[in-house]
């Protein structure tokens, strides 16, 4: 917090018209705060670069090691990977995005229907309950063998034999159930006396719930649903079982040809390089809600 | 007083004198760019006496408070615990706080623990008193302050007053060399102001330091040594309660105090 409020090298010395004038002691204070930080960030560099050296040294030094850079890091098969991974993850955003909405919007249903009250919703919240107990436990890889290979088996009119709908469906069946189960925890950590506040107010039940609850209960489980969003994002691969090229599948039929790894290690590093802005965001939004709310002080 | 085991305040260190156990010294704090919140406050706490801050809200009595126990850095000046610089960056604030109680305005209780546990969580875990006597310690403290049958309670389940009564119970039980209490009754039914003013009323009476911020001007009048009033970040005014509230200097103060009459809150 103390890095926050700008001891060590901005200077914190504010512009008034008060006529202050920093004191010796501040100064001197200031002076031994900069000392500190400079020498914290001289230890983190040098233990830096003593783990990098060693790291490097471990792996460049053993047995193994100009195989293994032939086969999973060679230059001239990530160039010829590229393409077709990038052209393969076009797919996995798809899926992303379309998935993940109906995933975010099915969670959201089913954790309001478990948290409604009064006897005649007891179906309802017996039926989300049920929902949510049996997906989450099922294996994501046989909830969409069931679905890509058992729905099209029924020859159902009408109905879509698409590997990419069907798995896109099995997906958003099974991370329904997480993500309901994250909004309900968030529902029931805002504490009852909002409820209460809302409800003298005159609100309604689903009044205080929608203004008042679900408001409070999603920005506290902002960190967790992008955990399982990023989950998701991985898990679009698995509809490759059904045979849609995906990033994952794109790089396996490269590297089939010649039993040369670099591919997977090309789709690995494209789906981090996803995955990282997407978690920078979500940190600095929950940060800027925080500030909005602390009450400060340095603990 | 129900023997040892309830006795918060710690005997005298050896040649205490009457060197102030808190002092401060051209205190500047500011928040964000320019909102000057204390401006170049000195004070001085003498050991087994009490100080209570008033003003204003808004006017720094609780950042007062919350630099002195480091919860807060200050921009300028110093603090010093019993002679010893506490808001020196090689002070260990760990420390620092372990010598000092503080009660919140919103009790602040733990409310996943228990009275007890609330209240013997530090002494175990910081001070390192062993489980039995700590409960020891703890019981002994809720039974004088009219919370005997309580110790297994969850604070959600206790009125506001016992949860202050709790909260004080906490401070307490660290036996620590100064009390800071901030508007501890700010949150409280009139009828239960009471038993939390009484329960101050004889700490001091058997010696615990304390600064308190207060709104409850005849309790500052009754139980303070020395009355101070913030205005702007600023003590305007300083003197014994008689001098503060009988013959205010300052315009401001008088201002002050007329308003708070005016409200009833007196």
């Amino acid at each position: 917090m103390s890095l926050a409020k700008g001891p060590s090298g901005t200077s914190p010395v504010v512009t008034e018209d008060d006529g202050y004038v920093p004191s010796a002691r501040r100064l001197a204070r200031e002076r031994y705060r900069r000392t500190r930080a400079r020498r914290a960030t001289t230890v983190a560099t040098v233990s830096t670069l003593v783990t990098g050296a060693v790291l490097y040294v471990v792996i460049t030094g053993s047995p193994g090691w100009q195989r293994t850079r032939e086969t999973f890091f060679s230059a001239a098969y990530a160039r010829m990977a590229l393409p077709k991974v990038l052209e393969g993850l076009l797919l996995n955003l798809e899926l992303l995005v379309v998935c993940g909405a109906a995933v975010l919007v099915c969670g959201m249903a089913l954790a309001v229907a478990r948290t409604l009250r009064g006897p005649v919703f007891f179906p309802l919240r017996a039926l989300a309950t049920a929902y949510t107990d049996f997906f989450r436990g099922l294996p994501l890889i046989i909830c969409l063998l069931m679905v890509v290979f058992g729905v099209p088996a029924l020859r159902l009119q009408g109905v879509t034999t698409d590997p990419v709908l069907l798995g896109g469906t099995a997906l958003v069946l099974t991370y329904s159930a997480y993500v309901a189960e994250v909004f309900r925890a968030g529902i029931e950590s805002v504490h009852p006396s909002q409820r209460a506040a809302a409800r003298s107010l005159g609100l309604s039940s689903g009044q205080a719930l929608r203004f008042v609850v679900l408001p409070q209960a999603v920005r506290r489980v902002v960190p967790p649903l992008l955990n399982d969003l990023v989950s998701l994002q991985k898990d679009t691969g698995l509809v490759s079982i059904a045979g849609a090229v995906d990033a994952v599948y794109a790089a396996q039929i490269v590297a089939g040809k010649d039993f040369n790894y670099t591919p997977y290690v090309v789709a690995g590093l494209v789906f981090v390089a996803l995955t990282i802005p997407m978690t920078r965001l979500t940190d600095w939004v929950t940060a800027r809600m925080d500030r909005r709310r602390a009450q400060g002080g340095i603990v | 007083m129900s023997g040892a085991a309830a006795r918060p305040v710690e005997p005298e260190p050896a040649a205490g004198g009457a060197a102030p156990v808190l002092r401060l010294e051209a205190v500047r704090k500011t928040y964000g760019r320019g909102t000057v919140v204390l401006r170049d406050v000195d004070l001085e706490v003498a050991p087994h006496t009490v100080t209570a801050l008033i003003g204003a809200s808004g006017s720094g009595k609780s950042t007062l408070l919350r630099c002195a126990n480091l919860l807060e850095e200050i921009d300028d000046g110093a603090i010093f615990l019993d002679g010893e610089e506490i808001t020196d960056p090689r002070a260990d604030a760990d420390a620092v706080r372990r010598r000092i109680g503080v009660v919140f305005q919103a009790y602040n209780l733990f409310p996943h623990m228990t009275v007890l546990d609330n209240i013997t969580l530090a002494p175990r875990r910081v001070h390192g008193v062993a489980r039995d006597e700590a409960e020891a310690r703890a019981h002994a403290l809720l039974e004088r302050l009219g919370l005997g049958g309580r110790a297994d309670a969850y604070p959600d389940r206790l009125s506001g007053g016992q949860q202050q009564r709790v909260a004080l119970v906490r401070a307490l039980a660290c036996r620590p060399r100064l009390l800071l209490l901030d508007e501890i009754t700010a949150a409280l039914d009139p009828e239960l102001v009471g038993e939390v003013l009484g329960v101050v009323r004889e700490l001091k009476e058997e010696g615990m330091t304390m600064v308190l911020a207060t709104h409850e001007m005849g309790f500052a009048r009754d139980v303070a040594d020395q009355v101070c009033f913030l205005d702007a970040g600023v003590i305007r005014e300083r003197g014994t309660p008689e001098e503060l509230f009988g013959a205010p200097r300052e315009a401001r103060t008088r201002q002050f105090l007329e308003r708070v009459v005016g409200a009833g809150r007196w």
